[in-house]
């Protein structure tokens, strides 16, 4: 295999695998952050940045893929 | 065509063996700005506010609220406002100049080539390292001067039991690890919106990039607000004495 093509595979390879953990992760945090406002509507003000906070948090293994992938492509 | 995208800031001149790239260029515009900005509202100030000191005034009294409320300690919320309330403008103003529309097209021509003249500031690693070091640093300082130099160092060198010296080796690592994971969070966002919406005007130039550009703004706001907070919760967490330190020193 030449090493163009080896490193295109590598690139969607490591940031599909990456991602699929952090979605599911953030998919849980917003599912329960919008089940808390359901309950009580009035700490949506409270509840909502507390969830991007943790969602940024969730998100940061996806990140690491990205910035490895993006090591691939470009650097 | 062929898409420019490069990890490293392109370097527009020297000066003497100094290398200054488009995005150093930038980080002096953006905090020349900032700084004189402050100046004459500084010297603007007045009993009665005006429209632009109302403003600043709700927005300051909103995000000290909200530090008071995530430290929990007024003594600790009034040293570590500053320096968390600066890293969070800084980040949102310098994330937000990227939306100037028309700035990319603005080139210049270097010996490498043709250079554009502006990029993200917080799309180069440098910077971002550096604040995050900073603000590591910060955070170590905070818990030696809380927990004493010699408590500080049996946090992570503990001979007391194997468990015990184990995990005091994690606490060790994850602290190392703080170091990495904050850059990246913020440079890998930063970065990876500038090369979507890159990535997006190259498919379909008119109305594609359009959510993604929404896409990038609110990421700006919300990964600048995640830095700060982080750095907050990082330095609250350091100024604060665990249970297990309070039983000791007894």
């Amino acid at each position: 295999m030449e090493v163009e093509a080896a490193k295109y595979i590598a690139a969607g390879l490591a940031i599909g695998l990456g991602a699929i953990g952090p979605g599911i992760g953030e998919g849980i945090a917003a599912s329960k952050a919008l089940e808390a406002i359901g309950r009580n509507p009035e700490a949506s003000g409270k509840i909502t940045p507390l969830m991007f906070v943790a969602m940024a948090i969730t998100e940061s293994t996806a990140i690491y893929a990205l910035v490895v992938t993006l090591i691939i492509l470009f650097a | 065509m062929r898409l420019d995208i490069s990890l490293a800031p392109e370097t527009l001149f020297h000066i003497g063996s100094l290398a200054i790239s488009n995005s150093f260029f930038w980080l002096i515009v953006v905090s020349v700005f900032l700084l004189v900005g402050t100046f004459f509202l500084n010297r603007s100030l007045k009993m009665r506010p005006g429209k632009i000191q109302n403003i600043v005034e709700m927005l300051l009294a909103g995000a000290y609220d909200f530090v008071e409320t995530t430290v929990g300690d007024k003594k600790v919320a009034r040293r570590s406002f500053p320096l968390v309330f600066t890293l969070f403008f800084f980040v949102l103003f310098s994330n937000l100049m990227t939306f100037i529309p028309g700035q990319a097209a603005v080139t210049i021509q270097t010996a490498d080539g043709v250079v554009p003249l502006f990029r993200a500031i917080i799309a180069d690693y440098g910077l971002v390292f550096m604040m995050t070091m900073l603000s590591v640093l910060i955070t170590q300082i905070v818990a030696i001067y809380v927990t004493g130099p010699f408590k500080y160092i049996g946090r992570f060198l503990n001979f007391s039991s194997p468990l015990n010296f184990f995990l005091g080796l994690m606490d060790l690592i994850g602290e190392v690890a703080k170091i990495m994971s904050l850059s990246f969070r913020l440079f890998g966002n930063i970065f990876a919106g500038e090369v979507l919406g890159a990535v997006m005007l190259f498919l379909f130039p008119f109305f594609l990039p359009l959510p993604f550009a929404f896409l990038g703004l609110l990421t700006a706001v919300v990964q600048a607000f995640v830095f700060a907070v982080l750095t907050l919760v990082f330095i609250s967490m350091a100024a604060t004495v665990t249970e297990a330190e309070v039983e000791s020193a007894k």
